[in-house]
Parts: C-alpha cells; structure tokens; sequence
C-alpha cells in the first residue's frame, strides 16, 4: 500500500493543505500581531471568498481568472469593513470583549449565508485547464494541485517583501511592536491596521477560492474548522510571526495528512481530534510557538 | 421571616413548575423545560466567564458528557445490547435511575475538568479560550469515532423522557442556590478579586489557581446537569447536538445578560429561550422560494451580541443582581447613596 | 509658539492634571521638572494626543490642536519623543528613521534631516543596519531622539532623555539638545535630572502633584530655596 506513487500524492496533498492553511493563518497572525486580536472571523472569510468565486464562476461573462482576482478585493473590502464596525470601537476594552465580538461576527457571517443561500452545498466546477492532471518531475499531479503550491509561494514571497521593504509594511511590523509608539511617528495607524486588515482578508479569500477548487465544493461553514485549524498553525509557527505562520501552516499541512495517510482507519477519524491535542500541548509547553518570542510590551 | 423567603420562592417556583407540568400542553412544557436549561447552562458559563474571569468555551464539551453519561447509564439493558452492542458487560447489563444517573454524570464532568484544568488554566484571556474549544473539538471528534460507547454519527435515540418540570426546575433551582451562594461569599470575592486583578488578590493571599480551578470545575459539573436533562428531553442525542453553536448560544445568553450577575444570566437564558421560539414563526413566514428563512434567530442573536459589545458592554444586568435594581428604583426619591462595591454588602436573595 | 490653558487630565477616576497652564515661546528651551509621578509624562502625553484632556485647551501656533488625532498633532510640527526610548527592537535603525519620516512628502527635506542625524549620532550612522533592539541605552536614546528629528519637530517634547543613562552619555545628549536649539528647534524637557535641565532651559515650570506650583526663568529657580531644597538637593 505504501508505493511511492502513494507516498508521493500524500505529498502533494499535504503542500496543498500546508499552503491554504499557510495563507490562513498568515492573515491570522499579521492581524494578532498588531491588535492582539483572534480574529473568529477570519475562517469566514474564506467562505466568503469562495461564494464570491463561485458566483464569478457561474456568471459566464467573466474569465476564469477573475475568479480568483475579484474575491480578494470584494473580502478586502468586507475585512475592512468588519474592523471598521465592529473591532475598532472596541480598540482598548479588554481582550475578551474583542473575541466575543468576532464570535459575533462570525455567526453573522455564517447564518447570514444560511439565511441567504441555504446549507444545501454548491459544486464548484472548475475550469478544464484545471482539472487535467499533468507529470511534475515524474509525479502525476492535478493542475489545481500545482496551481494552489505555487500561487501560495507567490503571495507568501511577495508578502515578506511588502512587509520587508514598503513603507506601510514597516508602519504594519512598528504597529506590532508598539502602536502608541509608531503614531507618534506621525504614522496613521488606522489606515495601517485597515491595510492589514485588507491583506489578510484577501489572503483568506484565495484560500477559500482554492479550498473550494480542491474539494468541489461550497456551504456556509466550510470557513470554519479550517480557520480554527489557521490558528493552531499560527500559534505552533509563533503567533504574531509570518514566518511562523508559513512554517505552522505546512507543518500542520503535513501533520495532519501523513496521520491519516499512515494511521490505520479505527485511528485516520480522529484526525481533528490530533490537530487541537497539537494544539493543547504547544499551547501548554511552548506557548510561544517554534519562532515565536513575540511578546513585546505595548506601551 | 425574612430568612424564609429564599425558602418561599423555591416553594412558589416548584409548585408552579408542577402546576404547568400538570396543566400545559406538551409544547410550552417543552419550552419551560428549555428555559430552566438554559438557566443552568448560563449560570453555569457565568461563574467561570463573568465572576472568575476565565472566558470558558467549553459547556459543549461538559453537557456532552453529562448527555453521553446519563443516556448510556439510563438505558434499558435489552435497548443497549441492540443499540450499543459492543459495550463492556457492566455497562451493558445495568440501568439506573435518572437522579443517580446524573449525578455519576456530574463526577465525570467534574473528573475531567479537573484532570483538563490541571494544565488548561495555566492560559489566560484568549489563549483559553481557544484551548477550551479544542477541548470541545476533540471531545466531538471522540463521540464520533467511538462507536461502541456512543454510536457515533447515529447517536443514541429511543432514551426515557425522563425530564419533566419538575426535575427541570428542581436542578435549576439548585445550580442558582449553590452559585449564588458561592459567588456571594468569601470564595466568591476571592474569584472576582482573582478576575479583577491577579497579582494584587495573590497579593492578599487569595489561592489564586485553586479558586479557579474550583469555579471551573463546579462549571462543568453544572453543565453536564443540563446535558444529562437535555439528553432526557429530547430523547436521542448525537455528537453534533453539542457543538459550537451550542456554545456560542451560552455565551450570548452569559454576555447579553451581563456578565457578572446571576440574575442576567437567568435573564440571558429567558431572552434566548423565547427569541427562537417566537423568530421560527417568522423563519417560516418570511419562506424565500418556499424555504424557511433558517438562520434568521441566529443572526438576531449574532446582532444582539454585537450591539452588546458596542453600546452596552456589561450586559442588561452589569454586575447587579435583581435585589440592586429593584432597591435602585424604590430609592428614587432619596439622597443617592454610594453603592457598595460588588462583593462588599451581604446579599440575601 | 505652544500655549496651555487650564488642562484636566484623568486615569479613570484619578486626577493627574489639575488645571496646569504652561506657555512655550518659538526658540525657548523650557523645562517641565518634578518629582515622580507628579504628571510630567502625562503633561506630554495630553500634549501629543496620547491622553485626551477632559477640559482645557491646547494651542500650538495659534491653532487649537486639543482634540486632534495623534498623527495629525505630529504632521503640525509637535513631536513626541516618549520616555524609556521605546525604539521599534525588531526594526533596523535605519528603518526607525525611516519610519518617522515617512509621513513628510518633501524627499530633499527628509534626506537632508537624515544627514543631519548621522551627523549628530555618528554612531547611529555606523550601526544603521542593525536591529535597535541590540543597540546600548545611551544609543537608543540617541536613536529616539534621531527619530523624532526626522518627523520635522518644529517643537520637540523630550520625556526624560537622561533616565538610565550613564553621565558622559547624558552630556552629549545634553550638548545635542543645544546644538538643536541652534537648528531652530524648539524644546519642551521634562527630566527628572533637575539641575542639568534647569542650567541647560531658559525657563521652567515645576509639576507637584499635578498642579504648576512655581514656574520662571530657570537661573531664578536655580537659586529658590524651595526649590534647591526640594530638587537640587539643598
């Protein structure tokens, strides 16, 4: 059973899962970092995304592409609006009142989409181009597979460089440290923290675009356990870190396909129990993650 | 006479809780019986979340153990060997009656919170939080995958509705009386002292660990009362009966109500008790295409919340109970006196 | 150049700034002492925006600024450089005055105050690609002062430069300071170091319990039995 071609597409299915968990909880932890906010509703935000990538879909007067391109700027928009509304008026109060209203968000977001476009579950037909399947280095692998790996590269490379050398990244990396601190630079922090709210929103929306590519399908909740399982990546990488964020994100990825790949079948169902145990021990032994020491005083 | 009458309301609440289990139909029998678990679970929530400061995700997790508890112990023995075979023979040959039932429920909540707080309260703030909705993660996952104890995806069906008014309201009125009578004692200003400020009540000498632990686990133990009355009501329980949504109801009924009051909390359960009951009507009036508008409560109560945080953050109740509010409006027209900080003044029902 | 009228400050129920009224004057070196806790930060911290006032008002050039948004406050000219340095660790030096010029337009103006700090801080200059989180106290400062200069103070709030520093490195912040005012900087200097600041400012105001309870040129003050008494040692 385990032939290589068998050990080969586990894989490939865990850089898949390793690289849309990685774009979720990148967004997760650019947002901790700076507010010190779970953001509940963050895995919603992938739902969104794929609604919005579904409808592009099946409006045929739009090219494929525009699937992808169009969620990130609608869920940027909506991510903006939800801080703008709902947590920035809260800027101050203690940090559970934050993480009961994002709970609030959430179930809005999601019953909103019940209420709106039922439960019943939408199949996503992708493109042909997508679904033919191809050799990669003697690996037969589905275009979409290859498509989500090196498209999360792409944007995770190019977020490191936004971060690294923009202006408004280093004002997001400042607001991280110490958010009185960097306005008395003179720097706008709330057109920073829209920024980053933007960013990782939009991440969030391709990685919702491409769950729903990979598994074919779309239901109000499907934005749920997988931002729940973003956040147990972010916090094994080190929450508050990018970096860790995309090394949680396919440490997870790995994590979780190779147990069930190699578990036998009474175990592979407790699948999600083994990723929040995960969670349980890193939390408890070493809260700080793998590259995390990221509790900087917030003057 | 005045120490008699926390002795006459329980009277008067149980003789009407009888009267309406004699008198109403099966319909309002079923909401009044929701209503007193509700107040369960929110009083419950409430120790840990409002008066401890720990903000708990996890009645899920513990009225699932009190349902999966009371359901396997309950069931008749020719029932169990149909239905969950593969039970060990001493689960399997015996039935007990509901109140022992619930009870050896309640010791396996407060085993497991005390076995899980061990490590879990070691986290604050959100940190917890979110360990605590693992904790209901995994206990879901567990109830899925082990069919043998709990039939997984199919659940258990066919149990005794053992759960009538009186037994509601019986547990109910015992969860509020026990709590109260924690949180308005020493122990309890020991919890708000730990919840308001760490270091000083460590300072004072408060068993800052233990006084958190303890409210945990008398958390669970109330929450799995509710489940095991739950479980009884509805007669069939399956894993995904006790899942975030539930959770996030408690916590609504917990914040709306305010979240250091007991009697917000009984207020939150109420509210959320009623608002479904009166939105289904609407769900189905407002049908879309044929389709009930399902999802409608739950946005209501998603927006209640929201409006909570923003406009009222300490609830309906703040930190006072019924007591404060009602001696509040018959001092309308005196001088107005200083109010004596929460925890300070004796209270009395 | 910077007038304070009546200015109530709270912490919750805590009255920090009982009605204080200050004026500094375009050119001034003007010193804010007292003893801990007297409210000199929050003086500072109400002038920048950080803190808002519950009365009273706050007038920089004659515009009304009382109310304004932090960033705004620091675009007209006020900055804040706060107390303890608080330099951004994770950040390089570079990117710090980077950061604290970023939000002026003119390139000429922001390249030519750069020069300007590296000349001040030459040892900003040799280590501007390092985290500041490895840089010395003495350099943080220097640092901190560096990113002030770079925002285009035309009045700067010093909060306590010299706290934890040793005394050749608070000199030649000292002599920084000085040389600052020849640029055409204004200063606002609150130190806990009374003697140092009241020989370096051309006038003082001393902060008691949140009230000014003296205030004047900062020789007369020198020389007030109270206050040599109190802060100068006798």
């Amino acid at each position: 059973m385990f032939t290589p071609s068998y050990l080969a597409q586990q894989i490939v299915n865990a850089l898949n899962m390793g690289s849309i968990y990685a774009l979720v909880a990148i967004g997760l932890t650019v947002v901790y970092g700076i507010l010190r906010l779970i953001n509940f509703a963050h895995g919603d935000m992938m739902t969104v995304g794929a609604y919005v990538a579904l409808a592009v879909l099946t409006s045929l007067a739009l090219p494929a592409w525009a699937a992808l391109v169009i969620p990130i700027f609608v869920v940027a928009a909506v991510g903006v609006l939800i801080e703008r509304f709902a947590y920035r008026p809260l800027r101050g109060a203690p940090e559970v009142a934050m993480l009961i209203t994002s709970l609030a968000v959430s179930s809005l977001i999601e019953n909103g989409a019940l209420m709106t476009l039922t439960a019943q579950p939408r199949p996503v037909r992708l493109p042909a181009e997508l679904t033919q399947r191809v050799d990669v280095l003697g690996i037969n692998i589905a275009v979409m597979d290859a498509v989500i790996v090196v498209l999360a590269l792409v944007l995770m490379v190019g977020l490191s460089l936004f971060v690294r050398y923009t202006a408004i990244g280093i004002a997001m990396r400042a607001c991280s440290e110490n958010v009185r601190v960097t306005q008395l630079m003179g720097v706008d922090v709330n057109r920073v923290i829209a920024t980053a709210f933007a960013i990782s929103a939009g991440l969030a929306a391709v990685a919702g675009v491409l769950w729903s590519g990979k598994f074919g399908l779309v239901d109000p909740f499907m934005g749920f356990v997988p931002g729940l399982k973003a956040f147990v990546a972010a916090v094994i990488g080190g929450i508050g870190n990018i970096a860790g964020a995309m090394l949680g994100g396919y440490l997870l990825g790995f994590a979780e396909v190779f147990f069930v790949a190699f578990m036998p079948s009474e175990i592979s169902g407790y699948r999600d129990a083994f990723v929040f145990a995960l969670l349980l021990v890193v939390l408890l032994l070493r809260p700080t993650g793998l590259l995390g020491a990221h509790e900087a005083s917030r003057a | 006479m005045k120490r008699f009458l926390p002795f006459l309301w329980m009277a008067a609440v149980m003789g009407t809780a009888g009267l309406a289990q004699v008198l109403l139909n099966d319909y309002y029998q079923r909401v009044l019986a929701v209503l007193a678990i509700n107040v369960i679970l929110a009083v419950s929530l409430n120790l840990t979340n409002g008066f401890s400061g720990d903000f708990s995700l996890g009645p899920a997790a513990f009225m699932a153990i009190g349902a999966y508890t009371s359901a396997i112990l309950t069931l008749p023995a020719q029932t169990k060997a149909i239905a969950l075979p593969d039970l060990p023979p001493w689960l399997g040959q015996i039935a007990l009656p509901f109140p022992v039932a619930t009870l050896l429920g309640c010791v396996l909540a407060g085993l497991v919170a005390f076995v899980v707080g061990l490590p879990v309260l070691r986290l604050r703030g959100h940190y917890l939080a979110v360990a605590t909705l693992g904790l209901m993660v995994i206990l879901q996952v567990v109830a899925l995958n082990w069919q043998a104890l709990t039939r997984g995806a199919r659940g258990i069906s066919g149990l005794p509705p053992f759960t009538n008014l009186l037994w509601a309201y019986g547990w109910m009125l015992i969860t509020v009386l026990v709590i109260w009578r924690i949180v308005y004692s020493p122990l309890g200003r020991a919890m708000m002292a730990v919840r308001e400020d760490e270091l000083a009540a460590a300072c004072r000498g408060v068993r800052v660990f233990r006084t958190r632990l303890f409210a945990f686990v008398t958390s669970a133990i109330f929450t799995s009362v509710a489940g095991a009355l739950w479980a009884h009501l509805i007669t069939a329980i399956t894993p995904s009966s006790f899942s975030f949504l539930l959770t996030f109801n408690v916590v609504a009924m917990v914040v709306i109500g305010g979240m250091g009051s007991i009697s917000g909390s009984v207020l939150g359960a109420a509210l959320m008790t009623l608002l479904p009951e009166l939105l289904r009507r609407v769900e189905t009036a407002l049908a879309i295409g044929g389709q009930p508008l399902y999802g409608l409560s739950q946005v209501v109560v998603a927006m209640l919340m929201l409006a909570v945080m923003l406009f009222r953050p300490q609830g309906l109740m703040g930190q006072r109970e019924i007591g404060d509010v009602i001696a509040l409006l018959l001092r309308r027209d005196r001088p107005t006196q200083p109010v004596a900080p929460v925890g300070e003044a004796r209270r009395t029902a | 150049m910077l007038t304070v009228q009546d200015l109530h400050v709270y912490y919750g129920r805590i009255h920090a700034l009982r009605g204080i009224s200050l004026e500094v004057k375009t050119g001034e070196i003007v010193a804010l002492i007292g003893s801990n806790g007297a409210g000199k930060t929050t003086t500072l911290a109400a002038l920048s925006g950080l803190l808002r006032p519950r009365s009273g008002v706050i007038y920089f050039e004659e515009k009304n600024i009382t109310h304004l948004p932090v960033h705004q406050i620091v675009r007209l000219g006020v900055v804040h450089c706060p107390e303890g340095r608080q330099v951004f660790a994770r950040l390089s030096v570079a990117e710090n005055l980077q950061l604290a010029g970023a939000h002026r337009s003119e390139r000429a103006a922001r390249m030519r105050d750069l020069q300007r700090v590296y000349e001040l801080f030459p040892i900003l200059a040799q280590r501007r690609n390092q985290y500041a989180g490895t840089l010395s106290g003495g350099e943080q400062q220097m640092l901190a002062i560096g990113r002030a200069l770079m925002s285009g103070p035309r009045l700067l709030l010093l909060d306590e430069p010299s706290l934890g520093l040793a005394p050749m490195i608070v000199e030649s912040i000292f002599r920084v300071i000085e040389a600052l005012r020849r640029d055409g900087v204004t200063v606002l200097l609150v130190e806990q170091n009374a003697y140092r600041a009241l020989q370096l400012a051309d006038r003082a105001y001393v902060l008691e319990t949140g009230c000014i309870k003296i205030h004047g040129p900062a020789r007369e003050l020198m020389d007030n039995s109270a206050v040599r008494a109190a802060y100068l040692g006798g």
